[in-house]
């Protein structure tokens, strides 16, 4: 398992590297003079060029870039013109609420989507299986925008379930002590029941549109690897040894079919991070994604560069994670390692 | 002269039985036509939507703001008294082209780059191989924010970042497929011939992997079209007043929530449907080239 571990490790170097790269390129790509920009429309001649120096923007692109790794590792991503915060502490303070966010809608795709790939692979052909590939295509041409959209006007306007989409907690509610910045976990370690329905109404909708969102691909993975183990030699002899369908099904097909699925949660998690920056937009959600879409309209960049690199640095870390859990699954890749 | 009269006789033959395959197909599953059908009406929103439209998609009556769908106004009219039914349809062309000029752009360059990744191999396609890597490290759609907000906020940059981030999907059917024809027969026999090796990889090569390749610029037009709209719906690209379905869409947001639905329903439904359009198109093109891959 060390072994594994230390060899992913390895592996996600070059890529953390080329994503420093690219962050870098698209800091120096700013559209004009970044000097002229930084140092607001009234400056002079004069305090441009002091801005400049100030930036290191007058040396060589390679002491550029060592500088900007520099600040990197000294968790410096700059400041924010519209609010003068340093962008870091913006991302840690937003980051809690978007990850909640996102993991609440991939929790929720997976519970729906999973059981509805096994039902629609081992009644192939029946209604279920209909559903699940009329989702399956249906889900991944929703504009997740319009979907989040739809929802609130069904369960807003016309039903009333849901509150305003005004954020993590309507007016009435405070926010629970931080213990790991997720509302609905905190609320529940220091006990405050009321807080957590209002925090888990809150969320229920933005959730729902990711799930939706993350369900297709999930679902048509599920179903065509169940089908695939379905199909196999060792599934054949334990219907042949007289094992009844539930122990078949669930002990020895669904085990093995979970390995294509988990490999995929790394493209549906590439999605899933794009589509909450929509979904924060739209459900008014105080995450990192609203805060990076103020700061384009605002064109204040500096937050903009953060958002993305802090977003590729968490999808790095996803991807290896995913693979860690792939081998704490499947024995023959700790083997191989 | 035996080769040059062999293909006049051969193609009939051929083409009959594509187009009997075809039909074959299409019967077996009927959303494929359907889709087709479907694409044809976006294509021709797209060509003459401008012109037949009932009104002006630009011209705001504010005493007529907010009407639900009507016989007047098919859609209603929007928080400007604008006719959504024909921003909706005027729409069509400006999505359409982003999609289309965005999928030719990464077929060339993604396309060419795979084939050249599988032909050569060694640094062509470590090359190759570490730029698809490092575009896939990113979310994807928060890459294409970075470029767009880098770049500027034009249509132009939203072609190009949509065209960046379906690079390493092109990079890797092309690269496949290049990859197990490299030492076929047909290839061997025209480097014999005394073809040279960019010769072969556009001649020879390119021409027998453009059939998997139609699928997949099908498959991520849709893609294309959702980026694009995406992008446009926080407020980057395409500016307002302009009819674009993304933007509408975001327009009706706020209106959604007082009752008016209409406004984001119609432009959102349009692009829901183009999207959908695409992606049957394109599973129903991969049949028709790859009947093993068949879902």
């Amino acid at each position: 398992m060390i072994g594994l571990i230390s060899k992913r490790l390895m592996l996600i170097i070059p890529n953390l590297i080329g994503v420093v790269i690219v962050t870098f390129l698209l800091t120096r790509a700013l559209p004009g003079d970044p000097a002229a920009y930084f140092a607001g429309p009234a400056a002079t001649k004069e305090a441009i060029e002091q801005v400049r120096a100030q930036l290191g923007l007058d040396k060589p692109l390679v002491f550029q870039f060592a500088r900007y790794v520099n600040d990197l590792v000294h968790g410096d991503l700059g400041n924010s013109l519209t609010t003068g915060q340093p962008v870091v502490t913006e991302i840690r303070n937003r980051l809690p609420a978007s990850a909640e966010l996102t993991l609440a809608g991939l929790v929720l795709g997976m519970l729906i989507a999973v059981p509805l790939g096994i039902f629609a692979a081992v009644r192939q052909g029946s209604w279920i299986d209909h559903i699940c590939r009329v989702f399956a295509t249906a889900g991944v041409s929703l504009p997740v925008f319009f979907t989040g959209l739809l929802l609130a006007y069904a369960f807003y306007y016309l039903l009333g379930w849901a509150p305003a989409a005004l954020g993590r907690l309507d007016v009435f509610s405070t926010a629970p002590p931080s213990i790991t910045g997720f509302y609905l976990i905190d609320s529940l370690l220091t006990g405050r029941l009321d807080t957590f329905r209002a925090a888990l109404a809150q969320i229920a909708l933005p959730a729902l549109t990711l799930a939706i969102f993350s369900l297709a691909p999930i679902a048509r993975m599920t179903r065509a690897s169940m089908l695939a183990v379905l199909a196999s030699d060792f599934v054949r002899t334990a219907r042949a040894s007289g094992l009844d369908t539930r122990t078949v099904i669930i002990t020895y097909a669904f085990r093995n079919a979970m390995l294509p699925v988990i490999t995929t949660l790394g493209m549906v998690f590439s999605f899933l991070l794009g589509a909450n920056v929509l979904v924060e937009k739209v459900f008014a959600w105080p995450g990192i994604g609203s805060y990076a879409v103020e700061a384009l309209i605002a064109s204040d960049f500096a937050p903009v560069q953060g958002f993305v690199l802090t977003m590729a640095i968490l999808y790095v870390a996803l991807n290896l994670i995913i693979d860690l859990l792939y081998g704490v699954i499947d024995p023959r890749v700790r083997l191989e390692a | 002269m035996s080769v040059a009269t062999a293909p006049t006789v051969a193609p009939p033959v051929e083409n009959q039985s594509i187009f009997r395959h075809a039909r074959y197909v299409v019967s077996e599953n009927p959303v494929t036509g359907l889709a087709f059908a479907l694409f044809i009406i976006i294509a021709l929103c797209a060509l003459i939507g401008p012109y037949i439209v009932p009104h002006d998609p630009l011209a705001s009556e504010t005493t007529a703001a907010l009407k639900p769908p009507s016989l007047a106004h098919w859609f209603g009219t929007d928080q400007l008294g604008r006719d959504i039914f024909s921003r909706v349809v005027v729409a069509t062309r400006l999505d359409f082209v982003i999609a289309v000029a965005s999928v030719a752009l990464v077929f060339a360059i993604g396309g060419l780059a795979g084939i050249a990744s599988g032909y050569f191999g060694g640094w062509t396609d470590r090359i190759v191989g570490r730029i698809s890597d490092t575009i896939m490290a990113f979310p994807l759609f928060v890459l294409a924010m970075g470029i767009v907000a880098a770049l500027g906020n034009t249509v132009t940059n939203i072609v190009i970042a949509t065209a960046i981030i379906n690079f390493p999907l092109y990079v890797r059917v092309a690269r496949a497929e290049a990859n197990v024809r490299r030492d076929a027969g047909f290839v061997q026999a025209a480097r014999l011939s005394g073809n040279g090796e960019f010769r072969i990889l556009l001649t020879q090569i390119l021409p027998n992997i453009m059939p998997i390749m139609m699928v997949q610029i099908s498959l991520t037009m849709g893609y294309a079209i959702l980026n694009a709209a995406g992008l446009s719906f926080i407020g980057l690209g395409v500016r307002p007043p302009t009819p674009e379905w993304g933007i509408m869409v975001a327009e009706g947001a706020a209106n959604i929530i007082s009752g008016e639905w209409w406004v984001a329903l119609f432009p959102g439904a349009a692009l829901m449907l183009a999207v959908f359009c695409f992606n049957l198109l394109g599973d129903g093109l991969r049949d028709l080239v790859d009947p093993q891959r068949r879902t």
